[in-house]
């Protein structure tokens, strides 16, 4: 009982671990469309916005493995998820607002650009870069199989983004308008994250379990 | 028996990489030296190429015209702008005529943006027609500005500027100056990649807000699929009424726009007559040309209208 339920949790993180890389890249690409009406599509549009998405991950992954060291738990893994949900409202609410007066203050398409990515993009995307090493946290038991189970981790979570990229450009932007393509992702990363922390119990008598069994 | 079966195996295996090597080898052999002689039989001649930040620029020549393609592959590219060496004035493409036809909707414009610079013909005609006018052209790429001044004889004057950056940042920028355009000519699109964010509402809201009560709209576009509808329908979201230009043996097709009404045949006519000889040194009759200006809607009313939020534009061209 107690062994299906931990593979039922493996498996929640891993799929989350694809959720979450599949919505990282389709920002990413979204990106550029929302930022095109006030700054262009000049290359260095497209710099600003990897730049940003290159930076927020990795203090991401700084943070997350950080926040991994005290009492891991399914819960705050959740709890990133439901985080980054809300951190996408004032990118849906308010990004014109924001991109119209960053455009009335800077002249300069390159560092107007690349503010705006840092001030819509930077925060859901760090925290969505916490997901990855906190889930290498949650899955490894026995560190004899940890890069097993990153690599594992790695392959689920960059499927997720392969997919996430080509399924944006290729039909999301075609069926839907932008602002519902950001609102599927951030009640996808709500749910998603909600699940986490109601399966956070069951994750708790699995630990308990493999403490007497040791 | 068994070696026997996997020696055949093996030379089969043989014969089929032998079969690829010589399909590639042809493949090889056609692609640099069939296809340079077929051009090189109506002598057409690589003058020069450069790598943008975008594209890649090729200047081609033969024996009558200097072209500009922004593709590598030869046999399909595109020309985006072509001049006669021995008539430079005289225009090599009818989409060209056609966006200088939307002179008998609206005439003596004294101040024109143009998106998109290409070889610096359009400019260049305009200068001509309008010595005065004050011409300011808005291109992205700054190799397409070097390549116009060093093999299509454009330059800046105090008359004819260009700046470099992405049109609709231009355009937005020039309605928060309150600047107005009494012509506004879009020539950004070529058949390969389509700049998406210049074919919205609200772009050419933008636009809008440029145009004084006479001012126009000029847009070379595109007269085929599922994009010749949704953009049909932003355009008219935008301005209610617009005049659809389609000729025969050419997939362009111009889309003028105003924020007056638009005149109708009987009056288009007439002014053809009027600018008939103004026109003729660019190799064309003008009278001929207000048949194809249609007010009338032939798209398919369906298509959702482009919008920053949505704005398929290259995905709806396939």
């Amino acid at each position: 009982m107690a062994e299906s339920i931990a593979s039922l949790n493996n498996l929640l993180v891993l799929c989350l671990a694809f959720v979450s890389g599949f919505i990282i890249m389709s920002i990413e690409l979204l990106g550029g469309r929302i930022l095109a009406p006030y700054f262009g599509s000049s290359i260095f549009v497209w710099g600003s916005i990897i730049t940003v998405f290159m930076l927020s991950l990795s203090l991401g992954y700084l943070c997350g493995g950080k926040l991994s060291l005290r009492n891991p738990s399914l819960k705050l893994h959740g709890s990133f998820f439901v985080l980054a949900a809300f951190l996408l409202i004032p990118l849906i609410l308010f990004g014109n607002q924001i991109m119209e007066a960053l455009f009335l203050v800077i002249e300069d398409p390159r560092y107007g650009s690349l503010i705006v990515s840092m001030l819509l993009f930077f925060l859901p995307t760090a925290v969505l870069g916490m997901i990855a090493p906190y889930s290498v946290r949650l899955l490894v038991i026995d560190s004899n199989h940890s890069g097993h189970v990153a690599g594992t981790l790695y392959f689920v979570s960059t499927m997720g983004s392969a997919l996430g990229t080509l399924a944006t450009s290729f039909y999301l932007v075609l069926w839907f308008e932008v602002n519902q393509i950001l609102i599927t992702m951030g009640l996808t990363l709500f749910f998603s994250g909600m699940l986490a922390i109601y399966s956070n119990k069951t994750f708790h008598a699995r630990k308990a379990t493999l403490d007497i069994s040791k | 028996m068994n070696i026997k079966r996997r020696f055949k195996i093996k030379s089969t295996a043989q014969d089929s990489m032998k079969y690829w090597f010589s399909s590639i080898a042809l493949f090889i052999f056609a692609s640099f030296v069939v296809l340079p002689n077929s051009q090189a039989q109506r002598g057409i001649r690589e003058i020069h190429q450069e790598r943008s930040l975008y594209r890649n620029i090729i200047v081609t020549e033969d024996s009558t015209r200097r072209c500009l393609r922004f593709t590598i592959t030869r046999r399909t590219g595109q020309n985006q702008s072509c001049r006669f060496l021995e008539n430079p004035e005289k225009l090599v493409f009818p989409y060209a005529k056609m966006t200088l036809s939307s002179l008998l909707v609206q005439d003596n414009p004294q101040r024109i943006l143009i998106i998109g610079l290409g070889g610096g013909t359009l400019p260049e005609v305009y200068h001509t027609l309008f010595p005065e006018a004050e011409i300011i052209i808005s291109e992205i790429d700054e190799a397409v500005l070097n390549v116009a001044e060093n093999f299509f004889d454009f330059e800046q004057t105090d008359k004819i500027k260009v700046d470099i950056g992405d049109g609709r940042v231009y355009v937005k920028r020039a309605a928060l100056r309150n600047e107005n355009f009494d012509l506004v000519i879009i020539d950004a699109f070529n058949g390969e990649y389509i700049p998406e964010h210049l074919m919205t509402q609200e772009f050419l809201e933008e636009i809008k807000q440029l145009l004084p009560e006479n001012g126009m709209l000029v847009s070379n576009t595109f007269s085929t699929s599922r994009l010749y509808d949704a953009e049909s329908q932003t355009y008219q979201n935008v301005f209610g009424e617009i005049i659809n230009m389609r000729m025969n043996n050419t997939g362009n097709r111009i889309i003028i726009a105003s924020r007056q009404a638009l005149p109708d045949l009987k009056t288009l006519n007439r002014r053809a007559a009027n600018w008939r000889n103004r026109l003729e040194v660019f190799d064309m009759d003008v009278t001929d040309y207000p048949r194809f200006m249609s007010k009338e809607i032939d798209w398919n009313t369906d298509e959702r209208p482009l919008t920053d939020q949505y704005s398929p534009a290259n995905l709806l061209n396939n």
